[in-house]
């Protein structure tokens, strides 16, 4: 499959808790980052973690986020960041 | 669905705790059965399968269970709904090795 | 007394709940030929010899050899493959450089994953429910109970394991360990500073 990212798009994670199993946390959900890089194409947990076999495929991002713009209050430093692993279904053009 | 393992960012999170302990021998040996369970030549079960039936767990338990606890109590659910094991059966066996003690 | 599993019931204390339930299903299961009690023996002998002193060794070698650690932030998994050690095929590790300007620290808020095909069984702070809240929304605050400051010129980098990458850092070398050979390195390396709550001991803190 061709990924639909590229490193250093921004993308937003899109929001809403669907009923079952995914991988998105919810404190990521709607906020905008970067794609870091791209790991590859992964079965999908959502249809594995109930006995299917995960396919097709989906392309697997490590995105990276400025705390700044994942919580309001943040604390640290500007220059933190925190990275995920988010699948291509989740991620929406920002 | 109530998202109870979806802990990041958890409101009123205190200090962590840092002390460690030794694992007992049934932490190790429900570890154990749950990778066996997982290994490419058995095939049982997927690590998605069991993160599921952990976080299908009642919140209050999932809250209140230590991690292996989780961890036995999805490997009951996972061979319960995979028709492997019943509950009663586990009831028995536990009454049975009971008796022999 | 050991029961036909060679459980070391020392004591004379009621099994718990747990303990209890754990006999059973294992002994349902072995009965069911799922696997065999030498196979569940095995397991735990694996993931027992599976400890923080290979993650050690390799954080090590990378110091001394600039080549192997290109090729482990490359593909950990061949890398870690060249020093001898398997990893098992639980996950993909990634291995992630700390430097002067960048620190990382790794956490799993969903559940628990860790590299333990490398490092072994995860502490249980690392599984607490107050790790998995506050190291991503306050990672600064969270080092600092670990004992580990860092400046504001520092990148504070959290990674967030929710797929199957099961990240490892390679903490940043102390000063004045240029006449180290591989074993000493390795004996700096801690547990805690490869998953990025800590720095690797100087060797005058050893």
């Amino acid at each position: 499959m061709t990924p639909r990212f590229k490193p250093g798009d921004a993308v937003r994670v899109r929001a809403g808790s669907p009923p079952g199993h995914f991988r998105t946390p919810g404190y990521i959900q709607g906020k905008t980052g970067q794609v870091a890089s791209l790991h590859g194409a992964y079965k999908n947990p959502e249809t594995l973690a109930y006995g299917g076999d995960g396919l097709p495929k989906q392309s697997l991002y490590l995105v990276r986020f400025d705390q700044a713009a994942v919580w309001t209050r943040y604390g640290g430093s500007p220059r933190d960041s925190l990275l995920l692993d988010i699948f291509e279904h989740w991620l929406e053009p920002a | 669905m109530t998202r109870v393992h979806d802990r990041g960012g958890w409101p009123g999170a205190g200090p962590v705790d840092k002390s460690e302990h030794e694992l007992s021998w049934w932490e190790k040996r429900t570890d154990a059965m749950m990778v066996l369970l997982q290994s490419p030549d058995k095939r049982v079960i997927r690590v998605d399968e069991m993160r599921r039936a952990i976080e299908g767990m009642d919140p209050a338990a999932y809250e209140k269970c230590k991690y292996y606890e989780r961890w036995l109590t999805a490997l009951e659910t996972l061979m319960i709904e995979k028709g492997i094991l019943t509950r009663e059966e586990i009831e028995r066996k536990v009454k049975e090795l009971d008796g022999r003690r | 007394m050991h029961d036909e599993h060679g459980h070391p019931h020392h004591d004379e204390r009621e099994p718990t709940y747990y303990e209890k339930r754990t006999d059973a299903i294992q002994t349902l299961l072995i009965e069911k030929g799922l696997f065999t009690a030498d196979e569940v023996r095995r397991a735990v002998e694996e993931m027992d010899a599976r400890s923080p002193a290979r993650g050690a060794q390799v954080v090590a070698r990378a110091w001394l050899d600039p080549a192997f650690k290109a090729r482990l932030l490359a593909n950990a998994k061949e890398a870690i493959a060249e020093l001898g050690i398997t990893v098992g095929f639980e996950a993909t590790i990634v291995a992630v450089e700390n430097t002067e300007r960048l620190h990382h620290v790794v956490v799993c808020t969903l559940c628990s994953c860790y590299p333990r095909g490398l490092l072994g069984y995860p502490p249980d702070w690392y599984k607490s429910l107050n790790y998995r809240a506050r190291v991503v929304s306050d990672p600064r605050g969270v080092l600092n109970e670990f004992g580990l400051t860092l400046a504001p010129t520092v990148e504070v980098r959290v990674l967030d394991s929710t797929a199957d990458m099961r990240y490892l850092v390679i903490p940043q070398r102390p000063a004045g360990t240029e006449r180290l050979g591989e074993e000493e390195l390795a004996g700096l390396v801690t547990r805690d500073s490869m998953i990025g709550v800590a720095q690797a001991r100087t060797p005058a803190s050893r």
